[in-house]
C-alpha cells in the first residue's frame, strides 16, 4: 500500500510539464520549493522535537545575498550561489549556539526572535536591501548553458534539485546519525548517559537544516526574480511549519504533501478572499485541535486498518 | 546635554509602556508554560479600541478608555483560553501554534475592520501642555506613563505577594502539580491568570495608543519587544520584568538614535548575552 502511494506521488510530479499550461508547471515548481523549505524545517521538528518558529531567515538570507550579490556587485551565479548557501550555513551555525542554549518554548522564543530582527533589519535597512520596495529585476542562472526562463525548464531544475534534496535528507535520517537524533528527541538524558553529545547532535542537525532551507532560498529567488521582506517575516515561518505538522511532522512525505496543500489552499484562496492571513491562522487552529498528528500519518494508520493489521 | 536627557526620558516612558506590556505576558508564561504569542495583537487590539473610543467621543477619559479596552480584552482573552487552550493541556507545542494562529486572526480582523491607515490616537487634553523638566521641555504625557507603569509594578506586586490569589498563583508558578495536590483549582488559575494578562495588554495599548498611535503590524512590533524582555528578565518574575523593560526601553531608545540602522541587531545583544550565560534570565528561577 505504501509503495504505491510513493509511486502515484512521484508519477504526479512528472505529469505537469507533460500536459499542463504554464499556470499549472509554476504552481508546481512553488510547490517543489515549498517542499524543500518544509523538509528541512521538518528536520528540527520532526526529527530533532525542536520546534523553530524562525525558520524563514536562512530561505530570506539565502536569497537575499544571491540578490544583492547578482544584481548589485555583478556576480555571477555560480559564484552567488556557493557565497550566498556558505553565508546562509554559517548563520546557522552561530545562532545554532545561541537558540541551542534553551529547548522546547525558550528555543522557540529566541528562533522567533532571531527571525524578527533580520526581517527589522531588511525593512528598516533601506540603502541595503531596498526596504519595502524589495530587490526587483532579477535573473536566473544558466546552468551548463541552459537557459531557465521558461516555466518548463524551471520545472525540471526545481524537480531534480528538490529529489537531490528529498535523497539527502533521507540518509540523513535513516542514518545512524538520524537513529541518534531520533533518540535525543526523546531521551535526552539516557542519550548523554550512554556517551552521546546531544548539544552537538542539535547542533550539526540545525546547522544542516539551514543548508537546505538555504536552497530552498535560492530557488525561491531564482523563480520570483523578486524579493521582498515578508519572505523574512514570521508568516512565512509559519506557513511552513503549518505543512510540516499538517502533513504529518517526523516522515518524510508529510511535509510535501503539507507544503503543497498550504501553496494550493493559498493560491486558490487569494483568488477569492484577500483574507489569506485569518485563513491561515483558522487552519492553523483547525489542525492543531483536530488532527495533531498530521495528515500522511493519519493516512497510513487508516491503509493499516484497511489490511486488518493491528494499529 | 539636552539629547542625552530626552533621550533618556524617551527610555523612561518606553520602558514604562514596555512593563505594562510583557508583565502580563511573564505572569502567563510563568504559571501556564505558554509562549502567548498573542500578546501582541492583545495589546494591537487596546490601540484599536481605544483610537475608536477615543475620537469617537470627545472628552472621554483615556484613563476609562484604558479600563474598558482592558476588560475587553480580557474578555475576548479568557474565552480563547476556555475554548481552545484548555483543550490542549498536556500538548505545550499545540498551545503556541494556536496562539500564533490566533494572532494572525486578530491582526487580520484588525485590518479588515480598521483599514491599512494608521489612526493616530489623540493625547489627553490635560496632558498636552508639556513639561519643564531640569530645563527642558518634555511631553507630560510620556512622564504619566512612567509614574502609571510604575503604579502598575506596584498593584501587581501587592496581588501576588499580599493576596490569596497571588498565593496560588505563585505556588502555581513554582510547582504546579504539588498546587493541584493541596486542593489550588490551577485550571480556573489558568484562566484568571490569562484574562489579567491580556487585561493588562489591552490596557496597555490604550495608553500607548497616543505615541505609537495603532497600525497594522503594531503586533510584530510589539511581540518581540515583550519576548526580549521576558528572556532578558526571566520568565514569570515580575521584578525582570520591570528591571527588564526599563533596559530594553535605553537600549532600544539610544540605539535607535544613535545607530537608527542597527537598532535591531543591538537590541538583540543583551539578550544573546543573558541566553549564554545565564539562560534563566536575571531574575528568573525557571530556565526557559
Amino acid at each position: 500500500m505504501k509503495w504505491i502511494g510513493v509511486v502515484l506521488l512521484a508519477a504526479s510530479f512528472l505529469l505537469p510539464p507533460v500536459f499542463a499550461g504554464d499556470f499549472y508547471v509554476n504552481l508546481a515548481s512553488q510547490i517543489l520549493i515549498a517542499a524543500i523549505f518544509a523538509l528541512s524545517l521538518n528536520l528540527l521538528v520532526g526529527y530533532g522535537g525542536m520546534t523553530s518558529l524562525g525558520h524563514a531567515s536562512y530561505l530570506g538570507v539565502a536569497a537575499y545575498i544571491s540578490a544583492l550579490l547578482t544584481s548589485r556587485y555583478g556576480f555571477g551565479h555560480g559564484l552567488a550561489a556557493i557565497i550566498s548557501i556558505a553565508g546562509t550555513t554559517g548563520m546557522a551555525a552561530f545562532f545554532g549556539v545561541v537558540a541551542l542554549r534553551a529547548t522546547g518554548l525558550g528555543f522557540l522564543m529566541i528562533t522567533l526572535a532571531f527571525s524578527q530582527v533580520l526581517w527589522g533589519l531588511a525593512y528598516r535597512m533601506s540603502n541595503v536591501t531596498n526596504g519595502d520596495n524589495g530587490i526587483a529585476g532579477l535573473t536566473r542562472p544558466m546552468p551548463f548553458g541552459i537557459s531557465l526562463d521558461s516555466a518548463v525548464s524551471f520545472y525540471w531544475f526545481a524537480l531534480i534539485v528538490t529529489v537531490v534534496a528529498l535523497l539527502m535528507m533521507t540518509i540523513f535520517v535513516s542514518s545512524s546519525f538520524g537513529s541518534s537524533l531520533k533518540g535525543v528527541r526523546d531521551q535526552p538524558r539516557r542519550m548523554a548517559a550512554l556517551g552521546f553529545n546531544p548539544w552537538m547532535i542539535r547542533w550539526i542537525t540545525f546547522i544542516y537544516a539551514g543548508f537546505w532551507c538555504g536552497v530552498s532560498g535560492l530557488l525561491y529567488v531564482y523563480y520570483n526574480k523578486y524579493i521582498h521582506p515578508t519572505s523574512l517575516s514570521i508568516t512565512s515561518s509559519a506557513e511552513a511549519l503549518l505543512g510540516v505538522i499538517a502533513g504529518g511532522s517526523g516522515t518524510l512525505g508529510g511535509p510535501v504533501v503539507g507544503a503543497a496543500l498550504v501553496l494550493l489552499l493559498k493560491n486558490y484562496a487569494s483568488a477569492y478572499i484577500e483574507r489569506w492571513n485569518m485563513l491561515l491562522g483558522l487552519v492553523f487552529l483547525f489542525i492543531v485541535l483536530v488532527m495533531p498528528t498530521g495528515i500522511v500519518p493519519g493516512l497510513n494508520r487508516l491503509a493499516r486498518g484497511l489490511q486488518g493489521r493491528p494499529q | 546635554m539636552q539629547f542625552w536627557i530626552i533621550q533618556g526620558l524617551n527610555s523612561l516612558s518606553l520602558g514604562g509602556l514596555l512593563f505594562l506590556l510583557s508583565s502580563g505576558f511573564s505572569l502567563i508564561f510563568g504559571l501556564m508554560r505558554v509562549a502567548n504569542l498573542t500578546h501582541g495583537a492583545f495589546f494591537m487590539l487596546g490601540t484599536y479600541f481605544g483610537a475608536t473610543a477615543l475620537r469617537s467621543w470627545d472628552g472621554l477619559n483615556i484613563w476609562v478608555t484604558a479600563l474598558g479596552a482592558g476588560i475587553a480584552v480580557a474578555a475576548i482573552g479568557g474565552l480563547f483560553e476556555r475554548l481552545v487552550l484548555t483543550r490542549l493541556k498536556t500538548n505545550p507545542l499545540g498551545q503556541v501554534l494556536v496562539t500564533l494562529g490566533m494572532s494572525f486572526i486578530i491582526s487580520d480582523a484588525c485590518l479588515m475592520l480598521w483599514g491599512g491607515d494608521s489612526i493616530p490616537v489623540p493625547t489627553p487634553q490635560n496632558l498636552q501642555s508639556p513639561t519643564r523638566v531640569l530645563g527642558f521641555v518634555f511631553p507630560t504625557y510620556r512622564l504619566v506613563l512612567v509614574v502609571c507603569a510604575i503604579g502598575a509594578a506596584i498593584v501587581l506586586y501587592f496581588l501576588l505577594e499580599r493576596t490569596r490569589l497571588g498565593a496560588m498563583i505563585r505556588a502555581g508558578v513554582d510547582d504546579r502539580q504539588m498546587a493541584r495536590a493541596v486542593g489550588i483549582p490551577v485550571s480556573n488559575l489558568f484562566t484568571v491568570v490569562f484574562c489579567l494578562g491580556a487585561g493588562i495588554a489591552g490596557a496597555a495599548g490604550v495608553l500607548g495608543g497616543p505615541i505609537l498611535s495603532a497600525y497594522p503590524g503594531l503586533d510584530a512590533d510589539m511581540l518581540p519587544l515583550a519576548l526580549i524582555v521576558v528572556i532578558l528578565g526571566g520568565i514569570g518574575s515580575l521584578l525582570g520584568a520591570f528591571v527588564g523593560s526599563f533596559i530594553i526601553g535605553f537600549i532600544y531608545t539610544f540605539g535607535t538614535a544613535l545607530f537608527p540602522e542597527l537598532a535591531y541587531i543591538i537590541l538583540f545583544l543583551p539578550m544573546i548575552f543573558v541566553i549564554a550565560f545565564r539562560p534563566q534570565g536575571l531574575f528568573g528561577r525557571l530556565s526557559a
